[in-house]
């Protein structure tokens, strides 16, 4: 069972690389064009409002490989110049993820009592103070289970990538098909290694949660 | 600080046929308010009559509907920075308080004054300090809100209020939310600030402090205006009807 890890571990180390790559990438994308958005859907400029929900709808309900397909393809239609297939498989990715960050920022920032951020406009603070000194830091513990969830699947849909010329781990049971090894044992080996990157996730989330325990 | 003269005739803060609904409802109707300088203005009436959506309308918490409201002169802009800069001048004191739960108790006071106004860090501190004394929690300065009385946590909101240095204090039911054990010593800050010339406007049930610390009570029933007059006609000689109704519920027992 060892072997087939052994020896290909080459195909292996390069494919989780990308992996870890594509997704920490595409988490800090995701988390930041999430944000903006989440303001957006709470922000008191109605066009802003309307651009954060037709965004959510719009990406939330689309299937991931829909979006993949879109940037890959459609775009080549379309004759526009695509960047390297791991720079557009970010953007898929992080278009798609937004999405959800997004609805998980809103759900956080509405946990928080109306009166704190009326208060805090009452002292005089801009939208923008008010969201990024008074309601996110406190929505913040509210955010971090689902948005904990929501990078665990991110880190899973990276797979999808394989699917699109991007080698990262999705693409290891085609290479070592070519190289007529076990199917079984390597896809047992891709989970394990699923398995590995999920569980640092899991101890920043309780790590996450205790720091934002406050009294 | 340095107003001058000709702006005591409109009033530091002046509300000219303000209206608004609430859907069906119409909850301020054509109200007409001027508040001067150093002026304390009680706002008594039943619960629904309009007080605190009044209170509110006039750092627009409240948008209104119609009519203007205007605080030294200016009206009240609509939306984003200016409307900022404006409520920085207008303090206000909720009835549930509304300190920043994730900040001590020294910066919530600070937070305005570094943020808002843009002091410096060590004065910003030095005056919150204070504030502090003056409202008698200095020494829990370091605390969180959650871990104060709801007396102690309005007395900070006062403080909180008084370091923007503003030109009129609006305090929507500051004692509402209290045991009766702590309504006093909230009172007692408000008679002080009320002793010291503060602009103050103050929706309260607590006909004490109209008796004894406001320059005017306006009472409000159905979202009008019904009457206004300093407390100790208003208290021993109510010329409306309905005034004379709600005086005669609370003043029994």
């Amino acid at each position: 069972m060892l072997s087939v890890l052994t020896d290909n571990w080459d195909l292996f180390r390069d494919g989780f690389w990308l992996t870890i790559r594509l997704f920490l990438v595409s988490a800090v994308l995701s988390m930041v064009l999430g944000t903006v958005l989440g303001a957006f859907r709470v922000s008191p400029v109605p066009a802003l409002r309307a651009v954060g929900t037709g965004y959510v709808n719009t990406f939330r309900n689309t299937p991931l490989t829909l979006v993949f397909a879109f940037l890959f393809f459609g775009a080549a239609k379309m004759d526009l110049a695509l960047p390297s297939p791991y720079w557009t498989a970010v953007g898929a990715l992080t278009i798609y993820t937004s999405a959800f960050v997004c609805e998980v920022v809103r759900s956080g920032i509405n946990t928080i009592s109306p009166g704190q951020s009326e208060a805090a406009r009452a002292v005089g603070m801009t939208f923008f103070q008010v969201l990024t000194l008074i309601v996110l830091p406190q929505a913040f513990r509210a955010i971090v289970p689902p948005l904990s969830s929501v990078f665990i699947a991110l880190l899973k849909n990276t797979t999808i990538a394989a699917g699109f010329s991007v080698v990262e781990a999705g693409s290891i049971p085609a290479a070592m098909s070519e190289r007529s090894e076990n199917q079984l044992l390597t896809l047992i080996w891709i989970a394990i290694g699923f398995l590995i990157l999920i569980v640092p996730l899991m101890f920043l989330q309780r790590w996450a949660e205790r720091r934002t325990a406050v009294a | 600080m340095s107003d001058s003269g000709t702006l005591t005739q409109t009033g530091l803060v002046a509300l000219t046929g303000v209206n608004k609904h609430f859907g069906e409802l119409h909850v301020l109707k054509d109200i007409n308010l001027s508040i001067a300088k150093g002026e304390v203005v009680v706002v008594i009436g039943p619960s629904g009559s309009g007080k605190s959506t009044l209170c509110r309308a006039i750092n627009r918490l409240e948008t209104i509907d119609s009519g203007t409201i205007e605080l030294d002169g200016q009206p009240l802009p609509s939306e984003g920075k200016s409307l900022a800069t404006l409520r920085a001048d207008v303090g206000m004191v909720f009835q549930s308080f509304n300190l920043f739960a994730h900040k001590t108790i020294l910066q919530n006071v600070t937070l305005g004054p570094l943020k808002v106004r843009k002091m410096d860090a060590k004065q910003a501190e030095k005056r919150a300090l204070e504030l502090l004394e003056r409202v008698g929690v200095a020494s829990q300065a370091s605390k969180y809100p959650a871990q104060l009385s709801g007396g102690q946590q309005q007395r900070v909101a006062i403080a909180r209020a008084l370091a923007m240095d503003p030109k009129v204090i609006l305090f929507d039911e500051p004692t509402s939310a209290l045991d009766p054990e702590m309504i006093q010593e909230v009172l007692e800050v408000m008679i002080d600030l009320a002793k010291q010339q503060m602009t103050m406007v103050v929706v309260t049930h607590e006909m004490g402090f109209a008796r004894s610390a406001a320059n005017r009570v306006v009472f409000m029933a159905d979202g009008e205006i019904v009457e206004q007059a300093d407390p100790e006609s208003f208290f021993t000689n109510p010329t409306s009807r309905r005034a004379q109704d709600f005086l005669g519920k609370i003043l029994k027992h």
